[in-house]
């Protein structure tokens, strides 16, 4: 080619091979916000259609789920949640428990379950996993909305229930809860591209992750019980959450505020290394997916 | 002096043959090591030309090898090639759906890419969101939209059921509406690929007669990639002609044109299966009864097909279509007998068909075979197509060839020539 070009105006963006090491191109995402709010209202739109109770399974499953364990872990096993009543304990647990696994699970599949589209189009591939964090939020919010329910009916009959200074800062745990969920997501989606393996594994791990994560009884109570394996529930963030989201909204239990400050600092760490191998894997995974 | 808009500078990219399995492993922690300790990707080294139709050494291959180009502002280039040669790879690299091995490609403007219409288009949505979902998803904002919705439903032909499910639309309808959206995107390059072989014949007139404004009208960059030389040459300024992932021409759409088609390999054998258990196509050939292998215009043509059936049929569709070497059809061929209802039982059966002598020009062709059921379902695709070039016969004076003349490109040249005498 002759043409030489006398002055060239600068370049809107350039494709190398490789992502710089962290770019999170957050003004990319913002301009792309239109699309992400679009994805959230195409995953809640569409989720229960044709169904016949449709946005009624959102707390079908979570109530049923709450019974199940009441019944077997505290009258069958006789796990003891204090002055609180079981139910109530259990549906507060699995309320934040859900909104986890739902964003861990959700954003693990994004760069299987988006191939279709990621193969054809290009967009900023985080408003994938975004969306998922985001559209998961309304869920939990439908779910919270039924606890408060349940909360008001077992307050009236005189459990001895009641908020503290910290209940305001629940929504800054839900936060910490979906990045949490976001980033360790981020982490085997961009393994599982190659590694088919990993998705297996999530399947049984996330049910296996909810026994070492303080869901179904306090975490004093593991302690107590079994000293020897209270390392286990104690280098587990999610174990924190859930023991401080229940300390919010029950006022049981105390606030494990060394345990918030280590779950921060892991979330945060975990979250950057998400974003890192995001990047990396999003460039050319659809070659190996 | 033109302003360039995209530059592309070495670029490459490498693909692994075979499945991913053991030895991915070996091979990543190999990589991971090499780059832990400062050196080169070992695996960068190996690789060869991508050719299909040669059994390679290596487990890797280059796909596309150092790709170099200038795109100027408002141009519109078509990226011509085989099958295989690199084009839709090269496009999913300019349209960053992948990246490449090497190399870098510079942009001056915001860039759309219609690999496919439609994308993300979901079927419990209205027509309505979809337009507002696919939209976003080709880059645009909402408030831009719902400025041009109006425009793509009535461009689309669908308002009467833009609120219905798109799950409810015929496909037709689908591919109108999902080709109405692209249509409205206002980024400074578009990069298109293949896109214009849906629809009806009328709507392929619409599409491309708005991709021909989009272009000259409102001086936009347009990559474009097609097997429908006739829409290239009537879109493109300018050519890329890929060979075997590596840039084998560059310049005006003729003379590129003129390259991809002499480039063009016959194959005059094909064998395998073309369709499914049902009706399937397992060989086709053409030849000329005789020793030499090059087909002239004097001789008798005969085209040998062999198609196993599985059920009893009484009304088989078999034939094929003759088409230029720019892919327009020309003649039409049918055994067509599902007005008299013969009855063909399962089995595998022989067909043979002659075209005469002198009836076809000389040139390059290609046949498209077609096995259907009346009505109901064609089984063959593209993959059983033969190639030919038919050379001229010194005794007859078939002097146009259509070879080199894309613009004689429907020529049938049937010896009718009866006599010539002076009367005075």
């Amino acid at each position: 080619m002759n043409q030489t070009n006398k002055q060239q105006p600068d370049w809107l963006f350039e494709i190398t091979p490789k992502n710089k090491f962290f770019s999170l191109n957050l003004k990319e995402v913002w301009r792309y916000r239109d699309l992400l709010s679009l994805f959230v209202k195409r995953d809640i739109v569409t989720v229960y259609k044709q169904t016949v109770l449709g946005p009624l399974w959102y707390l079908i499953q979570p109530l049923f789920t709450s019974i199940t364990f009441t019944i077997v872990f505290n009258n069958l096993a006789g796990i003891s949640t204090g002055v609180v009543p079981p139910f109530l304990f259990n549906l507060a647990s699995i309320t934040v428990w859900n909104y986890f696994t739902a964003c861990f699970t959700g954003t693990s599949n994004t760069f299987v379950s988006n191939a279709g589209i990621f193969g054809k189009v290009y967009f900023p591939r985080i408003i994938a996993p975004l969306t998922t964090v985001i559209s998961n939020l309304l869920k939990f919010g439908i779910q919270l909305f039924i606890f408060f329910v349940f909360y008001a009916y077992f307050y009236w009959k005189g459990a001895p229930l009641h908020f503290n200074w910290a209940t305001p800062f629940f929504p800054f745990t839900v936060i910490v809860m979906g990045v949490l969920g976001l980033g360790l997501g981020m982490i085997i989606s961009s393994m599982v591209t190659k590694y088919r393996d990993l998705s297996y594994l999530i399947g049984f791990g996330v049910q296996l992750l909810m026994y070492i994560s303080a869901v179904i009884y306090p975490m004093a109570l593991i302690e107590e019980k079994i000293p020897e394996y209270a390392w286990i529930i104690q280098y587990n963030p999610l174990a924190y959450i859930v023991e401080t989201s229940r300390y919010m909204l029950l006022g049981i239990g105390e606030l494990p505020l060394g345990g918030m400050l280590y779950t921060l600092i892991f979330t945060f760490c975990i979250f950057i290394f998400g974003v890192l191998l995001f990047n990396r894997t999003e460039k050319s995974f659809i070659d190996t997916v | 002096m033109k302003e360039i808009i995209i530059k592309a500078e070495n670029i490459s990219k490498q693909y692994r043959l075979g499945k991913v399995g053991t030895g991915t492993i070996k091979h990543d922690l190999n990589r991971w090591w090499h780059s832990l300790i400062g050196k080169e990707d070992p695996y960068l080294k190996i690789g060869e030309a991508n050719d299909r139709s040669v059994k390679g050494e290596s487990d890797y291959v280059w796909a596309l090898q150092d790709i170099n180009f200038e795109i100027a502002k408002g141009e519109v280039v078509g990226i011509i090639g085989k099958n295989g040669a690199g084009k839709s790879t090269l496009l999913k690299i300019l349209s960053r759906v992948t990246s490449p091995t090497t190399g870098s490609v510079k942009f001056g403007g915001r860039v759309a890419s219609l690999l496919e219409v439609g994308t993300g288009f979901n079927g419990e949505m209205t027509g309505r969101e979809n337009i507002f979902l696919n939209g976003a998803i080709l880059g645009m904002t909402k408030k831009e939209i719902a400025s041009k919705l109006d425009e793509i439903i009535e461009f689309s032909g669908c308002e009467r059921y833009i609120d219905t499910p798109v799950k409810r639309y015929s496909s037709g309808m689908y591919v109108r509406l999902a080709f109405a959206v692209a249509a409205f995107l206002e980024p400074e390059i578009l990069i298109v690929d293949e896109v214009l072989a849906v629809g009806d014949a009328e709507f392929q007139k619409k599409a491309i007669g708005k991709m021909q404004d989009i272009s000259k009208g409102e001086g936009r960059t347009v990559l474009f990639v097609s097997h429908n030389m006739a829409a290239v040459k009537s879109l493109c300024t300018r050519g890329i002609v890929l060979e075997h992932g590596k840039v084998a021409f560059e310049g005006g759409i003729d003379e590129a044109l003129n390259r991809y088609l002499s480039s063009k390999f016959t194959q005059m054998v094909w064998k395998g299966i073309d369709g499914d258990e049902t009706l399937s196509l397992m060989s086709v050939s053409i030849n000329n009864f005789s020793r030499d292998s090059n087909l002239k215009t004097s001789d008798s043509l005969q085209i040998l097909l062999q198609f196993k059936l599985g059920i009893v049929l009484n009304d088989i569709v078999l034939g094929f279509s003759v088409l230029s070497g720019i892919a327009n059809p020309l003649v039409g061929v049918l055994y067509n007998d599902y007005n008299d209802y013969t009855v063909i039982n399962p089995g595998e059966y022989e067909v043979s068909f002659i075209i005469p002598p002198y009836s076809l020009a000389s040139g390059d062709y290609e046949i498209e075979f077609n096995l259907s059921i009346h009505n109901v379902k064609k089984f063959t695709t593209q993959k059983s197509n033969l190639t030919f070039n038919l050379l001229a016969d010194s005794e007859v004076g078939n002097k146009f060839f259509l070879q080199n003349h894309p613009n004689y490109n429907s020529v049938v040249r049937p010896n009718w020539f009866e006599y010539l005498k002076k009367n005075r």
